[in-house]
Parts: structure tokens; C-alpha cells; sequence
């Protein structure tokens, strides 16, 4: 019985071969993959797409950088370099790192990792994602009529006034954020109407309890950004005038709008990667996670209190003493939970076994980075640092810390920890530790250097600059021309793995969450049987098998539901 | 509504990712209303608007809502209140498989709703006809053709005070316009006021209140006739709210249709009911949506 | 950046303290900095160290250990938030001296506008710098004429957003003679890092007698020393050179007397009426190739200070040759 059990699960039923029949080869040609109601399809393209965002704000932000490597005119306009920096926000953060995580590795192990077939509402998940296409190509097509030079935030009334491209840009953000919208809603519904027998809130892995509580802020926030687009877009087209005070609008009240949602929004970027640190850092200690409950606790924590402090970006609007005070408070209360998850990860490396893979070498790079982020985050929090630090370049070096050092960083660890899963193929470990390394280095050169531009006073979306600053902005484009060496390095060994990469065992790490019972890649329907929550953090129940290169866990029918049918 | 004794049963589909239709059913519903909050923060904005903007400048708000007509906006509350009720009978009878009575209570209220959107279209025509529309197109006059301007004689302003009313209340009977009859503050020293000038916003700078345009006026005059500063505010959050109401009523009437055409094919038989009691669910939210907008709009005191 | 401690020559986090609140906020920085570094170095030295210490080892799993502990996560929650309530306060007490001015404050009234700032002192005078007295303290008391700007004087340490439609204020005193820089700090376009004045601190007794001066610059100046100080002060020079790069505006080395092609398509000549016109009207007659970007001067620019413009574009020892005075 153990060995049919063990023997299926390495193989589809009938022992049919992972590596010619799985999600991937079932269903051939592009319209398969267009109309595919499939999670795992559907994170894949989302993966696609959203690395090709990712790699269209890196361009501008090394068009960027490389103006900024002399005072004045380098290689463009004012106008030019204006909308460089706002095309390197609004598409970094509403193509890339606001799906980012959820769409793509959400989407992927969401369901496997409840043992379920698919989400709950796959043709909403479809529906996400061509709003997701939609509203991309909307904003790319603002980029080619024009472009945009508000910044990504789009304060008004320069954002009402001027003859850019805004109202194109805003209504391609406004369909993107529905397509957030709805992944939201598709994982909370999931999350509470389909975990398997055994899996009580308490037994779910980590990685779902910080998806559901992006997903909680993904549903309330984000139909504020798209009221505050609309406004916009009606201030612009009809003239409305909520926000312009020559027809008795208040241009402050667009950034309490604004803010609402994209405070928040910032949760919706780092609580996931923090989900993901949690499995990294389990799996690679080998150990089980430390203070579960204080770290899903903390995930809600963080949630609910992100709503309650937007007004720190606006210390210097005019707001009252009495509302900056308050927002200044609730800004250091949300601290502590992330100060907590930290503390707890390394309380799982205490006593582990720790390897040093890929996934582990993001996982520590993302404890440093985050950390620098973090604790920068007191400067701006406090009253009095804040108003000589804001708009400064330390916001920018603080914002770029825990998004792409904190963010960006769990991503790469996650993309490489579930890569095998996804494709059944291994990339290069030495290469992957070049990548990380020259992605560690060049970051920390980029950015470090413009916290102390910013506290010496450089503002920030400055086009000019006055020469004191030179040095302190030639290391930082040097920076950034290193971190673009390490992903072109990365692109190249990840695409080289799906074609001559080692075929991977279903479980190469060892880890005990459910995506792993299945083959790598999986069989389009995910499991052959019906499944059972364990512990996710159990890792003692997995043991290495010499002959599939793999873990395989001691007792199979402990994930097998009681039914044992094949679903 | 739906409880457990009624949860669909044999012979419907239950797609292959959910382990039973009980399943099935218990996500719809919960997706639904994750739905509905969201829409509920999505209007919420416009609530904050509105409630900012009053707070600070009452008098705006005091000074707007006189030109809506309280009558037609009841009638649009009793309309939706009808539609709602029809909607839920429509979810009852599509539990229990009366699918001609589903049939009815559907077109009910579609035809709800289109009468909604016709009384709203009343409304909003006798706002354009008068310039009363938002901040940037707003140019309060009294004839379509015939904009009052500075150079406008007191003369010209004074005999047509009575005239006015009278070929405001001829055109009532003949539109059935009932908005600026009703109105006190049809009188020419309300509409002879130019907009706020919107040419030079270094004056828009003084005065920190922006009520430079109430002491213009006489001291015999009621308060309730001064058009204040920025009373073009009001009708931008009015049209801003109320329309997109009429968009998600449009969006019910896109939906209710569908169910309809489901309805034809047959979808019903079975005794699935999901897809009725979700848009249901949606229409009443719609419809709190307008009570809470006729409350705030129409009956400021 | 100098090495030594003197605040005067800044920190290495820091520039000059000259305001009386910059060493306040100069503290807090440094406490908030000591304890950023000491959770830092403890985080990464406790994760270098089980990296090593708890490498794996072949054949070896690792040793049991407990999954949870109370009293350790009660104290690693507890700790933080007894610190981020003392910081949080520090700034706070701070932050309410520097919303708070002296009842005795002198005023100057300030305008920022795409992309120059101009300060108006109480006799009415304008200048493009902001002109001071030591050890007094000043309210600067602000607005905008068209999008938000931000003022932002990094050696005093102050910052406040500048707002179209209402009056911002801010406050300071100034500990140090010298000249700053002062930045706008809320992005507004394509001048906006170009959109710099100075700050001048005057010593003791000096700031009557400059404003004095500056004051009646018609009287005292000849028309072209005159218009050549408000070509500088009343920002026509952020967008126009006198050196005959383009910058958001056209040139104006000699273009006095020659003539111009606008964006129709016809050509005038400059006179004293067409820069009377692009002054007060500028969009008007938009010279070809450039954006209607420039704002009006009406009620800005008496007719005297019009007339020692047109003289200084005019005027041989003017702007008809190059002059980067």
C-alpha cells in the first residue's frame, strides 16, 4: 500500500511521466494558455508578464540613473528625465509590485499548498488577469502618446493642470488596480472556503496567512486608489474641481485619496514576501518555524494598522499639530509587528541546519536589507527628523530598502525556491550565488549612499543638482549598472534551467507544505489524491531518497485524506 | 433569503475544483459580499468628499440642495425600495423553480430601474438647462440662450422676476420639470451672480473661507438668496455621486438582463438559484447605496 | 563633510546646524541612528553567527528545540515599543517647538510659483532670495500661484509645503551669518530643480541697512543697473539665459530690436512693446519652438520696474551682450 501510495505520488495515475504530461504540456497552443482556467497556467503568464515589468522600470531607472550621473543635462531633457523617474514608479509598482507576489507565486501555490484543485473562482482569476493585461497596455500606451511627468503619485493640482499623458496613465492604473481587486477577493474566498481536513486556521502554512492578510488589503484599499483615479480623470476631462482651488477644490485632500489606498498598498507589497521568509527560512533551517502564531498574528496586526497611518507622508501638507501627532504614533505602532516576524525568523535559524541554497542566500539578504529599511523607517516616523528628511533622498533610499531590498529580494528567493515545482527543472546554484551576490552588492551601492545625500539635503525628482552631490549620485548609477549585470545573469541561468536544467524530484528541499506531494511539474489537476493537512512545519517527517534526488515524506498516508480517493 | 434548507441540490454543476455543491455555493456568496465591500469603500470615497466638503463649508451645501427637488428623489427611494423587494421575490421564486414567476419579478425591476434612471434624467436635464452642473461647467443662468452677464440691466432682471417662475412652472407642466419651481431661491439676485472667478487664483488665495462672494449683498436680503463662494462644489459632488449610481444602476440592468436570457435558456430548472441571489444581493446594495445619497443630498436642513 | 565634531561644518549625516532647532533634530537623528545601528548590527551579527554555528553537517539534522517561548516574544515586543514610544515622543516635543513661532516674529510674505520663489518684505519690496537678520526669529508666511511647491532650507531643518489657495506657514532663527541654500522640495515640473533661492543671514544690525538699500533700487540705480536687478531677483533668469542657451524659456542675448518668430509663423521685431506684452501677456505671443509656460507678471511688475527691464534688454552695457553678473 505504501509503495502505491509513494509510486503515485512521484507519478500521475496510470504512472504517467511528469515530464511529458503535466500542466505545462496539457493543452497545447496559445488560446490554451489565453482561455486556461488553470491557477497554475495563469501564474505563469502572470510571471512572464510581470518580470517583463519589472525589467521595463529597470530600463528607466537606469535611464535615470545615468542622467543623474553629472549635474545638468547628461543625456536628456528636464522633461525627459521628469518623466523617466514617473515612468519607473508607476511601472514598478502598479505593473510589477503590486500583483507581483500574489499573482504570480500566489496564484501558483495558493491552491497546491491547500491541496485543492484550483481557487475558488478560477474564471474571476482568468478575468484577473486580462484586467491585468488590459490595464497594461493601457499605461504602456500612455507611455508611447506621451508619457507622464507627475510622478507616480500624481499630486494635483500639477497633475490636473499638466498637458501629459495622466488621464491615459491613471485609467491604465484604475483597470489594474481591479485586477488586484479581485486576486484579492479570489484568495479570501479560497483561503476560508476550501483548506482541506486537518488544516484549522492554525495549521496553514505561513506563506497563506500573509497572502490573506495582502488579500484583505488588496480588497478595502484599493477602491479608494480607484475612486482617487476617477476623480482625477473627472478633474481633468470635466473640469469637476474637487481638487482645484480656482473652483474651490482642496488639492490637499487629493493626497489623503491618494494616500489611503497606497499606504496600504506598500503592506500589500512587503506582508507577502514576508510570507514567503517564512517558508525560506523554515525549510533552509531545517527546522520548524519559531512563534507561529505570533507571526500570523502579526501579519493581521499589520494589515488593519496600515489603514491607520497615511498621514505620515504628508507631515509638511499643512495638516494640523494634532493630526500629526496622531499619524506619527500609529506609524510607530505598525514597526513592531514587522520587528517581531524578524526577530522570529532568527529564533528558527537557532539550533537549525541551515544550507545555504539560493533560496537561503535571498532569505539572509532580505533579513540585512529589510532591517537597514525598517529601521529607517523610525527617521521618518519621528515628527521632527521627518520634516528635514522628507522629499528628500533619504525617503528614497528608505522606500527602495524595503521594497526591492525587502520585496524584491523574497521575490527572487521565492521564484527560486518554487522554480523547480513550476518547471520540474533546477537552474545553477553557482550561477544563482554570482546573481545574488552582484544583486547584494550593486543594491547596497545604489542606495546607501543616497541616505546620506538625502540628510545632507538633496531633494528628491531633481533633475539638477548642485555639485556637492556629484560623488554621492556616481555611486550610486555605478550601483545600479551592477544590479542590472546580476539580473541579466539571472535571466540567463533561469531560461538556460528550462531547457537543459536537471529534472527536479517533486521534493528537493525537504520542505513539508503540500505543493510538494505532488510532481514537479505538477499534473494539471495538481494531486492524484485526495489531501490531508499535516503540520507544514514538520520537517522531521521528510527524509531524503537517494533514489529520486529528493525528500519524500516517512509516512505518505499522513497527507492523504481519509477517503483516499483520488479527487 | 437563502439559508441551508434551500442550499441547490442534484443536478447542477458543481465545477470539478470544489468538493461539493454546499462548497460551491458558500464561496459565491462569500466572493459576493467581499464584492459588495469593496464597492462599499469604492462609493466611501466619494461619502469622505462629501462629508469634508460640508463640514467645511455648510453653507454650500445649504445653498445646492434647493435645487433638488425632494418630491422626484423620493420617488426614486420608493422606486428602489420596489425593485429591491422584487428582486428578493425574483431569488424566491428561482429557489423554488417558479421560473415564470422569476421571469416577472426580473422585468419588475429592470422596469424599476429604467424608471429610476428616467426620473433621474428629468433631474439632470433641468440641472443643464440651467448651467447648474459642476465646478467647471458651472453657469447659472435662467434661459438656455441667455446667460446673465454683468452688463444684464436690473431692468431687464426685475420684470422677469414673476416671469420667470411662470415660465419655470409652464415648463414643468410641459416637462414635468417640477426642480426650480419648487425652489425659494429663484429669485435674480441669486442667479445674477457671476461664477467664482476662476481666471485668477491668486484671489481665490485671500480669504481664508472662501465666502468673499456673501458680502456682495445687501443686508435686506434673505441669506438663504445669497449664492455663496464655490457653490458650484455641491453640484460637482452631486453629479459625481448620483452618476456613478446611475452607472452601477445601468450595470444591475446589464446583469438583471442576463439573468433573464438565463432564465430563457432554462438555467433555472434545476433549482440553481446562485446567480439570481447574487445580483440581488448586489441590487440591494445599489439600492442602500441611493438611500444614504437621497438622505445626504436631498434632505440637508 | 568635515571630519571634525564642529556643527558648524556639518556631520557626516548632517549639514551645518544654524538654525536654533537644527541641534534638536540633529540629536534625535543620532539617537535614532545609535539604536537603528546596535538592533542592526545585533540582527545580522545573531544571523552571520548561527549561519555558521549551525551549518549543516552532513548525516546530521538538527537538534531538537522548542517552537515557541512567551516571556522571549513578550520581551522582543516589549523592548520595541518602549523605544519607538521614547523616539516617538522626542519628536514629537521637537516637532511642536517647531510648529510653534514666537509671538514676536518677523514676517515676510512668500510666493512660490513655477519655478521661482519671490519673498516680500514688510516695506513691499521683492527680492528672489530670502534676506534675514540673525537671531531673530522670522515667519515666513506662504502660498502658491499655481501648483504645490515646498520650502526647504536643510540647514535650519525646516520644511513646509506651499499651497495654492490657502497660506502655509513656517518659522525659524537663523543662529549663523552666511548664505544658504534654500530648495523646493514638492516636485512641480520641469524647473523644479532649478526652482533654488539663498538664504542670507545678516549679521547683527546689517539686514535694516540692506533692505534699506535694496528697497529703493529704482531711485538709486540707473534704469538699466535697475532692470538688470530684476532680471536676477524677479526670476526671468530661471528660464531665460543671457548666454544664448535655450533653457524653458528663449534667450534673450540680444534680442532687443530683432526680430522674432513666433509660433504662427510670423516674425516681429522685439521693441519695447512686444516685452511690455510678453510681461504682462505672455501667452499672447509665444516665440516658436517654446512651450506658453510663462506666467504673468500683472500686478507683479510695476510699470517703473517694466520700463528698467526694456532699458536693461535694450541698453548696449546691458543684456546685449553676454552678462552673467
Amino acid at each position: 500500500m505504501a509503495e502505491a501510495i509513494e509510486k503515485s505520488v512521484g507519478a500521475g495515475p496510470g504512472g504517467s511521466d511528469p515530464d511529458t504530461d503535466n500542466y505545462l504540456t496539457h493543452g497545447k497552443g496559445v488560446l490554451s494558455w489565453l482561455f486556461t482556467l488553470d491557477h497554475k497556467r495563469i501564474g505563469v503568464m502572470y510571471l512572464v508578464a510581470i518580470l517583463g515589468s519589472f525589467f521595463l522600470g529597470g530600463v528607466f531607472a537606469l535611464a535615470l540613473r545615468t542622467e543623474l550621473w553629472t549635474p545638468g543635462q547628461t543625456i536628456m531633457t528636464a522633461d525627459t528625465y521628469n518623466k523617466m523617474f514617473t515612468l519607473h514608479g508607476a511601472v514598478m509598482i502598479f505593473l510589477f509590485i503590486i500583483p507581483g507576489i500574489p499573482a504570480t507565486l500566489g496564484n501558483f501555490v495558493l491552491p497546491l499548498m491547500l491541496g485543492a484543485k484550483d481557487v475558488a473562482l478560477p474564471r474571476l482569476n482568468l478575468a484577473s488577469f486580462w484586467l491585468w493585461l488590459t490595464g497594461a497596455t493601457v499605461a504602456v500606451a500612455s507611455i508611447i502618446i506621451g508619457a507622464v511627468d507627475t510622478g507616480w503619485t500624481f499630486y494635483t493640482p500639477y497633475s490636473t493642470t499638466t498637458t501629459t499623458a495622466v488621464t491615459a496613465m491613471t485609467l491604465g492604473a484604475f483597470i489594474l488596480g481591479f485586477s488586484s481587486i479581485f486576486t484579492g477577493l479570489n484568495f479570501i474566498v479560497t483561503i476560508h472556503k476550501m483548506r482541506p481536513e486537518g488544516m484549522t486556521w492554525f495549521r496553514m502554512p505561513l506563506f497563506l496567512w500573509g497572502i490573506y492578510s495582502t488579500a484583505i488589503i488588496q480588497v478595502l484599499a484599493t477602491p479608494v486608489l480607484g475612486i482617487t483615479l476617477l476623480l482625477l480623470v473627472a478633474e481633468r476631462t470635466l473640469g469637476v474641481g474637487i481638487f482645484d482651488p480656482s473652483l474651490g477644490g482642496d488639492p490637499v485632500l487629493y493626497q489623503h485619496f491618494f494616500w489611503f489606498y497606497s499606504h496600504p498598498a506598500v503592506y500589500i507589497m512587503i506582508l507577502p514576501a514576508m510570507a514567503i521568509m517564512s517558508e525560506l527560512i523554515s525549510t533552509f533551517s531545517g527546522k520548524h518555524i519559531f512563534g507561529y502564531r505570533f507571526i500570523a498574528w502579526s501579519s493581521i496586526a499589520i494589515a488593519l494598522l496600515s489603514f491607520l497611518v497615511w498621514g505620515h507622508h504628508m507631515f509638511t501638507s499643512g495638516q494640523s499639530s494634532l493630526t500629526n501627532m496622531i499619524f506619527s504614533a500609529l506609524t510607530f505602532s505598525v514597526a513592531i509587528p514587522s520587528a517581531v516576524k524578524v526577530f522570529n525568523w532568527l529564533a528558527t535559524m537557532y539550533k537549525g541546519s541551515i544550507r545555504l541554497a539560493a533560496p537561503m542566500l535571498y532569505a539572509l539578504s532580505f533579513l540585512f536589507l529589510f532591517a537597514i529599511g525598517g529601521l529607517t523607517g523610525l527617521f521618518l516616523g519621528s515628527l521632527s527628523t521627518d520634516i528635514h528628511l522628507h522629499d528628500t533622498y533619504f525617503v528614497v533610499a528608505h522606500f527602495h530598502y524595503v521594497m526591492f531590498g525587502g520585496t524584491v529580494i523574497a521575490f527572487l528567493g521565492g521564484i527560486h525556491y518554487w522554480w523547480p515545482k513550476m518547471f520540474g527543472r533546477m537552474y545553477s546554484e553557482r550561477w544563482a550565488q554570482v546573481s545574488a551576490l552582484l544583486v547584494f552588492v550593486g543594491f547596497n551601492l545604489t542606495f546607501f549612499t543616497q541616505f546620506v545625500m538625502g540628510s545632507h539635503g538633496m531633494p528628491r525628482r531633481y533633475y539638477n543638482y548642485l555639485e556637492k552631490f556629484t560623488v554621492y549620485h556616481q555611486a550610486s548609477t555605478v550601483g545600479s549598472y551592477i544590479l542590472a549585470v546580476g539580473f541579466l545573469i539571472m535571466a540567463g541561468y533561469l531560461l538556460h534551467s528550462l531547457v537543459a536544467g536537471e529534472k527536479a524530484p517533486a521534493n528537493p528541499w525537504g520542505a513539508a507544505t503540500l505543493e510538494w506531494e505532488t510532481t514537479s511539474p505538477p499534473p494539471y489537476y495538481n494531486f492524484a489524491h485526495e489531501m490531508r493537512a499535516g503540520d507544514p512545519y514538520d520537517l522531521d517527517a521528510m527524509r531524503w531518497d537517494p533514489a529520486t534526488g529528493g525528500y519524500v515524506r516517512k509516512d505518505p498516508s499522513s497527507v492523504l485524506a481519509s477517503s483516499g480517493e483520488a479527487g | 433569503m437563502a439559508g441551508h434548507a434551500t442550499t441547490p441540490q442534484e443536478g447542477l454543476r458543481v465545477d470539478h475544483h470544489f468538493e461539493n455543491a454546499d462548497q460551491q455555493y458558500q464561496s459565491a456568496k462569500l466572493g459576493m459580499w467581499v464584492f459588495l465591500a469593496t464597492e462599499i469603500l469604492f462609493f466611501g470615497g466619494l461619502f469622505v468628499a462629501y462629508a469634508v466638503y460640508r463640514s467645511n463649508h455648510p453653507e454650500v451645501f445649504i445653498f445646492g440642495h434647493h435645487f433638488l427637488d425632494k418630491n422626484l428623489g423620493a420617488l426614486n427611494t420608493i422606486i428602489l425600495i420596489c425593485s429591491s423587494l422584487t428582486a428578493a421575490w425574483a431569488v424566491r421564486a428561482a429557489q423554488l423553480k417558479q421560473i415564470g414567476l422569476l421571469k416577472l419579478m426580473l422585468v419588475l425591476t429592470m422596469l424599476c430601474a429604467f424608471g429610476f434612471m428616467g426620473v433621474k434624467a428629468v433631474e439632470y436635464n433641468a440641472k443643464w438647462k440651467h448651467g447648474l452642473l459642476w465646478a467647471g461647467s458651472y453657469d447659472p443662468h435662467l434661459d438656455h440662450d441667455e446667460p446673465i452677464t454683468e452688463s444684464t440691466t436690473d431692468e431687464e432682471l426685475q420684470v422677469p422676476g414673476a416671469e420667470v417662475e411662470a415660465e419655470v412652472a409652464s415648463q414643468a407642466q410641459r416637462v414635468g420639470d417640477a426642480d426650480l419651481v419648487e425652489s425659494e431661491v429663484v429669485s435674480e439676485s441669486t442667479v445674477v451672480d457671476a461664477p467664482t472667478d476662476r481666471s485668477n487664483i491668486a484671489s481665490a488665495a485671500e480669504g481664508p473661507t472662501g465666502l468673499a462672494g456673501a458680502g456682495e449683498h445687501g443686508p435686506d436680503e434673505h441669506a438663504i438668496d445669497i449664492e455663496p463662494a464655490n457653490a458650484q462644489t455641491f453640484f460637482s459632488i452631486y453629479f459625481l455621486m448620483t452618476g456613478l449610481h446611475g452607472i452601477h444602476v445601468l450595470g444591475g440592468i446589464g446583469a438583471f438582463l442576463w439573468l433573464l436570457w438565463c432564465a430563457q435558456r432554462g438555467d433555472f430548472a434545476t433549482g440553481h438559484f446562485t446567480r439570481v441571489d447574487m445580483v440581488a444581493l448586489y441590487w440591494h446594495v445599489v439600492d442602500l447605496i441611493w438611500i444614504y445619497l437621497f438622505l445626504l443630498l436631498y434632505l440637508i436642513e | 563633510m568635515a571630519a571634525a565634531p564642529d556643527p558648524e561644518d556639518g556631520s557626516f549625516w548632517m549639514p551645518p546646524q544654524i538654525s536654533t532647532i537644527a541641534s534638536n533634530v540633529d540629536w534625535l537623528f543620532n539617537f535614532i541612528l545609535a539604536i537603528s545601528v546596535f538592533f542592526f548590527v545585533l540582527i545580522v551579527v545573531v544571523m552571520v553567527v548561527f549561519v555558521l554555528k549551525y551549518r549543516r553537517r552532513a548525516g546530521e539534522s538538527a537538534e531538537a528545540s522548542p517552537n515557541h517561548n512567551l516571556p522571549l516574544e513578550l520581551t522582543w515586543t516589549g523592548i520595541p515599543v518602549a523605544i519607538v514610544i521614547v523616539i516617538f515622543f522626542f519628536g514629537f516635543k521637537g516637532y511642536l517647538d517647531m510648529a510653534t513661532p514666537p509671538a514676536n516674529a518677523y514676517e515676510i510674505m512668500v510666493e512660490g510659483q513655477k519655478w521661482n520663489w519671490s519673498f516680500t518684505y514688510p516695506n513691499g519690496y521683492v527680492d528672489a532670495n530670502l534676506h534675514v537678520p540673525v537671531d531673530r526669529p522670522i515667519q515666513l508666511v506662504m502660498s502658491s500661484a499655481d501648483v504645490i511647491h515646498s520650502l526647504y532650507v536643510p540647514v535650519f531643518r525646516i520644511k513646509q509645503d506651499v499651497v495654492p489657495g490657502r497660506y502655509s506657514k513656517v518659522w525659524f532663527e537663523a543662529t549663523e551669518p552666511g548664505e544658504y541654500d534654500l530648495f523646493c522640495a514638492e516636485y512641480c515640473g520641469t524647473g523644479h530643480s532649478d526652482m533654488l533661492a539663498h538664504v542670507v543671514v545678516h549679521p547683527p544690525g546689517e539686514f535694516e541697512a540692506w533692505l534699506e538699500q535694496a528697497s529703493n533700487f529704482l531711485e538709486t540705480m540707473s534704469p538699466v543697473d535697475a532692470g538688470r536687478k530684476l532680471f536676477q531677483v524677479r526670476g526671468c533668469m530661471q528660464c531665460h539665459s543671457l548666454d544664448g542657451t535655450a533653457k524653458t524659456g528663449p534667450t534673450l542675448l540680444n534680442i532687443f530690436g530683432h526680430p522674432v518668430t513666433l509660433s504662427d509663423g510670423t516674425t516681429v521685431i522685439a521693441d519695447e512693446n512686444y516685452i511690455r506684452e510678453s510681461i504682462l501677456e505672455p501667452a499672447a505671443q509665444v516665440v516658436a519652438g517654446f512651450e506658453p509656460v510663462m506666467p504673468t507678471f500683472q500686478g507683479r511688475l510695476k510699470d517703473a520696474e517694466i520700463l528698467a527691464i526694456i532699458e536693461y534688454l535694450k541698453a548696449p552695457e546691458g543684456a546685449t551682450q553676454e552678462d552673467n553678473s
